[in-house]
C-alpha cells in the first residue's frame, strides 16, 4: 500500500480500537456477500419462478442480493473501462473504431435491449438462475461501463506532454506506466464518474430485476422486484417499506464506499499545490487510524514487487519496439476500408431483415412514436429549466446552503425513480390526468435532478466579484439574468440538459406504460412501442424500435446539443 | 578512443504541414558533439528548434534524416545514457519524493533494497534529507526540480540532459539551485559524466556551461560556439564574464551576423526580404510591451543603453526582451548595434505619446515597415463588405509555419491590428473586419454590414 510511508512502516505497530473496527468490518462483509451470493446459484426453470414474500422483514435480505448485484457490475465496469479505454487511447486504429462504436452504445437505450440480453443469457445457463443474475448485471453494468470508459480514455488522452516524456525516457515498462501513471492520473475522474453512474445504476437494477419477456415472468429476488409485487398486490403498505430500505441501502453505501473511496481517491489530484478543501469520509479516517492496513502492507509491498517486476518484464518488450505507427500507410487504408465495409454489410442486413418482416410502413409509424416521444422530452427539458434553473442558482449562490443541500440533490438524484412511479400511476388513476401527459411527470422524477445539480454547480462557478459589481452597478432582476447569470451558467446548463435529456429517452420505456394491478395505462410513444415488442417478443419491431430511439438520440445529439455545447464554449468560456 | 559520448550527425527535423503543403523545418542540418567532462550550453531563442533537439538526443522523437550516435551506437528509441531534468519538473504527485527518485531505477528492474539505497543517495545528494516521505505538493517549485534532480541522478546516466531546468523557478531560487548545481559539478563527483543544458537565458549559460553552442531560428540551426575561458567555477564579478555575455547578447539580437565577425556588422533586425509578407513572423509581443520597454529605455535619458543590462534592470528573461527589441526594430523605433540600443525620432515620439496619437504612430509604423499588414489591410479593402473569413489568411501563414505557429502568428496579428485600430477580429463569425475609421478613409464612411459568409 502506497500510503505506508517509511516513518509509520517503521513504527511499532499496536494493536487499537480502530484496528477491531476494521477487522469486524471485513469480515462481516465477508460473511454477508457469502450468504448473500449463495442465493444466485439456486436452480430454476422456466415454470417455477422464485417467489417474491412481500413481508417488509424480507426486504434487508433483498436489498443485499440487489446491492451485490450493484457491485458486481461495477467490477466488471471497471475492467471493462481500463481494457477498452487504455486500447482506445493507445492504438490510434483501435481508438478509431472504439470511440465511435462507444459513441453508438452510449445512444442506445439500455432498457431497449434489455429483452435480447435476458434472452441470451437465460440460453447461457440454462436451469440455474445465475442466467437472470448475469442479464441484470449485465443491464446495470451497459448503464455504467460507457460513462467511465470514456472519463478513463479522455483522462488517458490528457496525460501531460512532459510526464509521458519522462516515462519514456525512464523507461517505464507498459505495466509501470499504466500504474503509476495512467491510472493514478485518471483516477479522480473514474471515480467520480463511478460513483455518478453507479447512482444511476439503480433505476436500470429495479427495472431489470422483474421483467417480461417473450411472455415470460422473470423474477430475481431483490428490491426492484420486490416492488413490482407490491404493485401486482397493489399494497401500499410494502411499497411505502420498499422506498425507505432503498433510501437507507443508497445512503449506507454512499457513506461506508463511496466517501471513503473520494477521500482516497484524492491523493492523485494532479494539481500540485495544497487543495483548498480535501474531501473527508469518517470510514476513511478509521481505516486510515488503524495499524491492519499497514501489516498487511509489509506483507504486500515485498510481494507486489516481485509481480511488478515480472509483468514489467514482460511487457517491456512490446511497449520498447513500439514506435508512433506511421500514418496514412498502406495497411491503414486496408483498414479503413474494412472498417467501412463491416459497417455497411451490418446495415444492410439490418435493414433487409426489418423491411422483409414488418414493411415500410411501420417505419414511419414508428417515426411518428418518435416524435410523440421527442416532444416529451423537448417539454420536459424545458419545464426542468425553467423550474429547476432559478432555485439552482439561488442556492449556488448562497455557499452554506449549497454545502447542505448538495448531497441531498446528489441522494435525490441516485434515487431510483422507479420506486416512485406506482404512487404517480395512482394519482393518475384517482384524479384522472391523461398518461400521455403524465409520463412527461414521469421521465421527468428522475431526470430533472441533473438539471438542478447542473445549475448549481454553474452558479458556484461564478466569481464573487461579478455579482457585487452587478450589486455596485444595480443590475437586477431580468437585466442581471440576461447579463451575468445565463451566460455564466450555460456551459453547465446545457451539460445538465444533454444528460437529463438522455436520462428521459431511456426512462420513456418504462414510463410510457405504467400499471397498478389490473390498470394499465399506456401513452402512445416510442417506449411503449419499445416495451409491447418486448412483451410479445416481437424481434423485428424490438430491432426496428430499440434502433429508431438511438437514431433519435444521435440526432438530437448532433444537431441539437454538440453545437449548443460548441456555442458554450467559444461564447461563454473566459 | 574518443571521448564523445553522444554525436549528431546532419541532423535535420521536418513536420508536415496541414492539408499536404509540403514541410515545416524545426532543425537543418545539425551537427555536434556532447564530450565526456564538459558542460554544453545550447543557447537560442523559442522556436530555434533547441528543444526538439534535446528530444532527439534523448531519442524521444525521431529525426527525419540524420544519425544521432550515443556511446558509438545510433540512438533508435529512449537513449539508455540519458536522464532529463524537465522544465516543469514532470514529477507524479501521488507518489512520495522517495518513490519519485526510485521510478527510474525500479524500470531498470533494480531490486527493492538495492533501490531504495541509491534513491536515498540521490535525495541526499540535493540537500531533501528529511524530505523522503513528502508529497510533490507540499513542496515549493525549487524542491520540486530538486526532487527531478535527484530522479536523474539517481540512474547514473552518461550525460544528464537540462531542458530550461530553472526558468520555472522565481529568480532567486533559480540561482540557488543554479549556483549549488554548480559546486556539486566542481566538486568533482558529479552523478554524470557530463551535462547537456538547454537555455534561453545568456547569463545561465555563460555560468555553468564550458562551451555555448548558439542556435537560431527559420529554420533552426547551428550558428556557432563560444568558448567559455574561464576558470570554475565562472565568477560573475569577473571583467571577463561580463565580456562574454555581451559578445553573446550581440550575437543573440543579430541574427544575420556570422560568429567569427561579431561586433563589426551593425546589422538590422527582420530586414531579409521575403516572397510573401506571411512568411516573415511576427516577434510575438504585445503593442503595450514595446510601448512599456521605449518609455523605460526614454526615461532612462542616455542615447543608448547596453542590451545586457537591460534585461537585468527590467527584470524580464531575456527571451522575452529579445523579442521586444525584435519588434522595436521591425518597427523602426529602435535601432540595435554592437550590443546597445538606441531609440529613433519616431520610437521617442510613440514613448511619449497619449493613447490616441501612440495609436497613431503605431499604426503609420506598421503598414510602412511590415508588409503583412499592409497586405491584410488591402485585402479587406478590397472586398464589398470589408470582410474575410480568418482561414484564409490562416492558409497562408499555413504555407509557412506549422498549425499551432501560424495559430499564434495570427493571434498577435490580431492584438497588433486591432491596437493600431487597423482591423477587427469577430471570433463568433471568424472574420477580419476592417475598422471603422480604415474603411471610412478608405469608402464611404459607413459601418460594414456583419456579412454571413
Amino acid at each position: 500500500m502506497r500510503n505506508a510511508s517509511y516513518a509509520t512502516a517503521a513504527r511499532k505497530v499496536p494493536f487499537g480500537l480502530p484496528d477491531v473496527a476494521v477487522t469486524l468490518g471485513v469480515l462481516t462483509l465477508l460473511a454477508v456477500i457469502a450468504k448473500v451470493g449463495a442465493g444466485a446459484f439456486v436452480p430454476f426453470t422456466a415454470k417455477i419462478v422464485p417467489h417474491v414474500d412481500l413481508d417488509p422483514r424480507n426486504l434487508p435480505y433483498y436489498a443485499a442480493r440487489s446491492t451485490l448485484r450493484m457491485f458486481v457490475a461495477l467490477v466488471w465496469s471497471t475492467l471493462f473501462t481500463l481494457v477498452y479505454g487504455y486500447f482506445a487511447a493507445r492504438s490510434k486504429r483501435a481508438e478509431r473504431v472504439l470511440i465511435p462504436l462507444l459513441d453508438i452504445l452510449q445512444s442506445v437505450p439500455v432498457l431497449g435491449y434489455l429483452s435480447v440480453i435476458i434472452t441470451a443469457f437465460i440460453a447461457l445457463f440454462r436451469g440455474s438462475l445465475l442466467g437472470l443474475e448475469f442479464a441484470a448485471i449485465f443491464a446495470i453494468f451497459t448503464s455504467q461501463a460507457w460513462n467511465m470508459t470514456f472519463s478513463f480514455y479522455q483522462s488517458l488522452k490528457s496525460v501531460p506532454h512532459e510526464l509521458q516524456e519522462a516515462a519514456a525516457l525512464y523507461r517505464l515498462s507498459g505495466w509501470q506506466r499504466f500504474v503509476q501513471l495512467d491510472v493514478p492520473f485518471a483516477m479522480i475522474g473514474l471515480v467520480w464518474n463511478a460513483m455518478i453512474s453507479f447512482g444511476g445504476g439503480w433505476f436500470f437494477l429495479a427495472a431489470s430485476e422483474a421483467i417480461t419477456v417473450l411472455n415470460h415472468n422473470y423474477t430475481l429476488p431483490g428490491v426492484g422486484s420486490y416492488v413490482a409485487a407490491a404493485v401486482a398486490a397493489q399494497d401500499l403498505r410494502a411499497l411505502g417499506w420498499a422506498i425507505v430500505t432503498i433510501a437507507v441501502v443508497i445512503v449506507l453505501v454512499d457513506q461506508l464506499f463511496w466517501r471513503p473511496v473520494v477521500a482516497w481517491a484524492d491523493r492523485f489530484r494532479f494539481e500540485q499545490n495544497a487543495a483548498a478543501e480535501a474531501p473527508h469520509s469518517w470510514v476513511f479516517d478509521v481505516i486510515r487510524a488503524a495499524n491492519v492496513p499497514v501489516l498487511v502492507g509489509r506483507v504486500w509491498v515485498p510481494a507486489a514487487d516481485s509481480v511488478g517486476r515480472l509483468l514489467a518484464a514482460v511487457t517491456d518488450a512490446w511497449f520498447a519496439t513500439r514506435r508512433p505507427a506511421r500514418e496514412g500507410g498502406r495497411g491503414d487504408r486496408l483498414f479503413n476500408a474494412a472498417v467501412i465495409g463491416i459497417v455497411i454489410a451490418l446495415s444492410v442486413v439490418a435493414l433487409r431483415f426489418i423491411l422483409t418482416t414488418v414493411g415500410f410502413g411501420e417505419i414511419f409509424k414508428v417515426f411518428g412514436l418518435g416524435l410523440a416521444t421527442m416532444a416529451r422530452v423537448a417539454v420536459l427539458v424545458a419545464l426542468a429549466t425553467i423550474v429547476w434553473t432559478p432555485i439552482g442558482v439561488a442556492i449556488g449562490f448562497n455557499p452554506r446552503l449549497a454545502s447542505a443541500l448538495q448531497p441531498v440533490v446528489q441522494f435525490l438524484s441516485s434515487f431510483p425513480a422507479n420506486f416512485i412511479f406506482p404512487f404517480a400511476t395512482l394519482a393518475f388513476i384517482r384524479l384522472g390526468v391523461p398518461i400521455n401527459l403524465g409520463a412527461i411527470l414521469l421521465m421527468a422524477l428522475g431526470s430533472q435532478w441533473y438539471i438542478l445539480f447542473n445549475a448549481i454547480a454553474g452558479a458556484q462557478t461564478i466569481p464573487t466579484d461579478l455579482r457585487e459589481m452587478c450589486d455596485d452597478c444595480d443590475l437586477r432582476g431580468w437585466r442581471r439574468w440576461r447579463r451575468l447569470i445565463v451566460p455564466g451558467i450555460f456551459a453547465s446548463l446545457v451539460t445538465g440538459a444533454i444528460t437529463a435529456s438522455g436520462g428521459a429517452w431511456n426512462a420513456s420505456i418504462v414510463s410510457e406504460v405504467v400499471s397498478w394491478g389490473n390498470t394499465r395505462l399506456t401513452a402512445a410513444g416510442l417506449g411503449t412501442y419499445i416495451t409491447e415488442a418486448t412483451t410479445g417478443g416481437d424481434w423485428p419491431r424490438i430491432i426496428l424500435g430499440v434502433s429508431m430511439m438511438s437514431l433519435f438520440v444521435v440526432a438530437v445529439n448532433r444537431t441539437v446539443w454538440r453545437p449548443l455545447y460548441g456555442y458554450a464554449q467559444k461564447r461563454f468560456t473566459q | 578512443m574518443s571521448d564523445e559520448l553522444i554525436r549528431c550527425e546532419h541532423v535535420y527535423k521536418r513536420f508536415p504541414l496541414p492539408g499536404g503543403k509540403g514541410e515545416f523545418t524545426a532543425l537543418s542540418d545539425v551537427s555536434l558533439s556532447v564530450r565526456s567532462g564538459e558542460v554544453l550550453a545550447l543557447l537560442g531563442r523559442s522556436g530555434s528548434g533547441k528543444s526538439t533537439l534535446l528530444r532527439i538526443m534523448a531519442g524521444l522523437i525521431p529525426p527525419s534524416s540524420g544519425e544521432v550516435l550515443s556511446g558509438g551506437e545510433p540512438v533508435t528509441d529512449a537513449n539508455p545514457d540519458v536522464a532529463m531534468v524537465f522544465q516543469t519538473f514532470a514529477l507524479l504527485p501521488w507518489l512520495t519524493v522517495l518513490e519519485n527518485v526510485e521510478l527510474g531505477l525500479e524500470a531498470r528492474g533494480i531490486r527493492r533494497t538495492n533501490r531504495v539505497r541509491r534513491a536515498l543517495n540521490a535525495v541526499d545528494l540535493v540537500g531533501l534529507d528529511g524530505f523522503e516521505g513528502a508529497y510533490p505538493r507540499e513542496l515549493s517549485g525549487g524542491m520540486k526540480q530538486r526532487v527531478g534532480c535527484a530522479r536523474a541522478f539517481a540512474i547514473e546516466p552518461k550525460v544528464l540532459f537540462m531542458d530550461e531546468p530553472f526558468s520555472a523557478l522565481d529568480v532567486l531560487t533559480a540561482e540557488n539551485l543554479r549556483s549549488e548545481i554548480d559546486q556539486l559539478w566542481n566538486a568533482g563527483n558529479f552523478p554524470s559524466k557530463s551535462i547537456l543544458l538547454v537555455t534561453h537565458n545568456i547569463e545561465e549559460a555563460v555560468f555553468l556551461a564550458d562551451r555555448v553552442i548558439i542556435m537560431g531560428s527559420n529554420p533552426g540551426h547551428l550558428r556557432g560556439e563560444v568558448n567559455i575561458e574561464l576558470s570554475r567555477p565562472h565568477n560573475r564579478s569577473d571583467a571577463r564574464f561580463a565580456e562574454i555575455v555581451d559578445r553573446l547578447y550581440t550575437i543573440m539580437t543579430n541574427p544575420d551576423v556570422t560568429i567569427a565577425a561579431t561586433g563589426e556588422t551593425p546589422a538590422v533586425l527582420g530586414a531579409a526580404p521575403h516572397k510573401s509578407p506571411f512568411a516573415q513572423p511576427l516577434p510575438h509581443v504585445r503593442p503595450g510591451g514595446i510601448s512599456g520597454m521605449l518609455q523605460l529605455l526614454a526615461e532612462h535619458g542616455a542615447q543608448t543603453e547596453d542590451v545586457a543590462h537591460l534585461s537585468d534592470r527590467l527584470s524580464i528573461t531575456a527571451d522575452d526582451l529579445l523579442s521586444l527589441l525584435e519588434a522595436a526594430v521591425s518597427l523602426k523605433f529602435a535601432e540595435i548595434a554592437d550590443g546597445d540600443v538606441t531609440l529613433t525620432t519616431t520610437g521617442r515620439a510613440f514613448a511619449a505619446s497619449s493613447i490616441q496619437s501612440g495609436k497613431e504612430i503605431f499604426r503609420k509604423q506598421l503598414l510602412e515597415c511590415v508588409r503583412l499588414f499592409d497586405s491584410i489591410v488591402r485585402t479587406l479593402e478590397g472586398k464589398k463588405d470589408g470582410t474575410m473569413r480568418v482561414d484564409f489568411f490562416l492558409d497562408l501563414w499555413d504555407e509557412y509555419f506549422p498549425a499551432a505557429e501560424a495559430q499564434r502568428q495570427f493571434e498577435t496579428a490580431v492584438d497588433w491590428g486591432r491596437f493600431a485600430e487597423l482591423f477587427e477580429y469577430d471570433s463568433l463569425e471568424g472574420v477580419l473586419r476592417l475598422h471603422e475609421s480604415t474603411a471610412g478613409e478608405a469608402k464611404i464612411g459607413t459601418l460594414p454590414a456583419p456579412a454571413k459568409p
